[in-house]
């Protein structure tokens, strides 16, 4: 289990160094895809998110780096769909700035691929099918978006059921099914809202272990919200905490992605902060 | 064992309806008359006769053939406008405002009695007849596709926006699809109102069609023809209803369907036991829903 979140790890979370980008073309060249491209960076500044007749999240400061993986943890109802949905271009911020790279956002784009919790795949269409969707939007000729959408079934797990409509498959096959459609069209980065949240608990632990394994080499940014404190930890560059309609801190995560991290003392004692953040 | 399930089933429906015509030939042979009055009534076999009569003369096949394309032309009409006209009302603020309240007044209408309208509008009567079959299974298609399209998952169609899907590729690959199922609700009962009115559009205007035929036996006092007439109706109508029907399950077969899993009434121990292996061959397609990662 270690094993695949260290080769992140090793990979470095530095897309600027040329040396760490070309090792991770290396790795990716192996299932024959083309360069990675690189991470993005998303920026929220004094930004006030929701519906117009209710807000979320008031005053919002917020710096995604390229590449990175930032996690958002808070309970239910705090505005962590919200923050992951104006990201995705979905939902207009209602004041302050939402930018990408320096850009305004201003709807949803290809680029920012969004995850759901549950049941986003059209269930008219085979999983294969579903994959290749956000390929055949891009414009991807039909032949080499089927080679494509096969490559990302087999990376996570699904060669043998791409011809499945989703009703057929598990949960957690659904899921990663979604995966590989978010990945497929090779996005900047990736928003991902509780994509594990109905799964239980091993199927997860497996879930965040494919995630970081096929996260690997694709130098994308991720924002990835979840209920889960161990979760974030786990998974996260860094964790954003949201509680009562505000951004309330974001801390380093030492030693994210590793397993056998879980008793380091820095990181318990992370733990123990968020959890009392979060209650309060 | 599927077979056989599918074959008992068979029979089971085959004696129904014979019961029905043997009911009926004993009810007219023997004229019984208690207050419902049989004396009159044609016999199966007075009908039967008259049936094989008709098959053999040319004027039945042209009221056949006339009958047939003005329903499946005013119902062709029907899907697709009340398809396009359902999308757009749900789809569109500005078509809601536009056409919505229109067609709130419109719909209460009955088809059949838009009979003065059409002879007005239209230079010949089989036009008028194809205008009313369609304004009959207009409604239904038009209300059960607007209601299908608003029940749309939101997160489908957000997928797809997300992944750079513009309107069209939204309206081809999410809102089509999905509301398929409602559509096809509003395309049953359509073609069912369709026949009621073509048949009765037929009976005031027309000239050839089983309508108009069994109106002209009847004022000619023909009672076996007018049954002759009234069985082809009901064929007809339910050769289209099923041909809906199959069309509508075969585009949504994608759909989860509990009450349609292959042996679902296989459960019956008297009947598994001799069947042998054939269970164990209708399970794994069951268990693939209970599939674990």
């Amino acid at each position: 289990m270690s094993t695949s979140s260290e080769t992140r790890t090793s990979t470095g979370r530095a897309p600027a160094d040329p040396a760490a980008s070309a090792a991770s073309a290396a790795s990716a060249a192996s299932v024959n895809e083309p360069a990675p491209v690189r991470g993005t960076r998303l920026t929220l500044r004094a930004a006030t998110l929701g519906r117009p007749d209710s807000t979320a999240l008031a005053d919002v400061d917020l710096d995604v780096s390229p590449g990175e993986i930032l996690t958002v943890v808070g309970s239910s109802g705090c505005g962590k769909s919200t923050l992951l949905r104006t990201l995705a271009g979905l939902l207009p911020a209602l004041a302050g700035a939402v930018e990408q790279d320096g850009l305004r956002i201003e709807g949803p784009a290809a680029t920012r691929a969004l995850v759901f919790q549950e049941d986003a795949l059209l269930p008219w269409l085979t999983l294969r099918a579903n994959v290749e969707l956000p390929l055949a939007i891009k414009g991807v000729p039909r032949t080499e978006r089927r080679r494509q959408a096969q490559s990302w079934l087999d990376r996570v797990g699904l060669a043998d059921r791409s011809g499945q409509l989703p009703h057929r498959v598990s949960g957690g096959q659904r899921q990663r099914a979604q995966l590989a459609r978010a990945l497929a069209p090779r996005p900047r980065a990736v928003l991902m809202d509780e994509p594990f949240g109905a799964l239980d608990a091993q199927t997860r632990a497996g879930m965040q272990d494919l995630l970081v394994e096929v996260l690997h080499g694709t130098g994308a940014t991720v924002v990835f919200v979840t209920h889960d404190v161990d979760e974030a930890l786990f998974l996260g560059d860094r964790v954003a905490l949201l509680g009562s309609g505000r951004l309330t801190a974001v801390c380093e995560v030492p030693r994210p992605r590793d397993r056998a991290a879980h008793d380091d003392p820095a990181r318990a004692a992370l733990r123990r902060e968020v959890l009392t953040s979060l209650s309060t | 064992m599927r077979g056989r399930t599918g074959a008992a089933r068979y029979a089971l429906r085959a004696a129904s309806l014979t019961t029905a015509l043997v009911a009926w030939q004993l009810l007219t042979s023997l004229d019984v008359d208690l207050w419902l009055r049989f004396s009159q009534f044609p016999t199966v076999a007075d009908v039967a006769r008259a049936f094989g009569e008709r098959l053999g003369g040319d004027d039945y096949w042209t009221d056949l053939t006339d009958s047939l394309t003005r329903i499946l032309t005013g119902f062709l009409l029907a899907a697709v406008l009340g398809i396009a006209t359902g999308v757009a009302v749900a789809r569109s603020r500005l078509a809601e405002d536009l056409l919505g309240p229109l067609l709130e007044v419109l719909r209460p209408i009955p088809a059949i009695a838009l009979v003065p309208v059409a002879i007005l509008l239209f230079p010949s009567n089989e036009q008028g007849i194809v205008f009313i079959t369609c304004a009959a299974a207009f409604f239904p298609v038009l209300v059960s596709t607007r209601h299908a399209v608003r029940a749309l998952t939101p997160v489908w169609e957000e997928a797809v926006r997300t992944m750079g899907g513009g309107r069209g590729r939204i309206l081809a690959t999410v809102v089509l699809p999905g509301a398929l199922p409602g559509i096809f609700g509003g395309l049953s009962v359509g073609i069912g109102v369709s026949w009621i009115c073509v048949i009765s559009a037929e009976m005031i205007s027309g000239q050839y069609g089983v309508g108009y035929r069994t109106w002209q036996d009847y004022t000619v006092v023909d009672y076996p023809g007018v049954f002759v007439g009234m069985v082809t109706i009901g064929i007809l109508g339910w050769l289209t209803s099923t041909a809906v029907e199959l069309l509508g399950r075969r585009l949504t077969r994608w759909l989860p369907r509990t009450s349609y899993v292959p042996g679902a009434r296989a459960r019956t121990p008297g009947r598994a036991a001799p069947a042998g292996p054939a269970p164990t061959a209708v399970r794994p397609e069951e268990a693939r829903d209970e599939h674990l990662v």
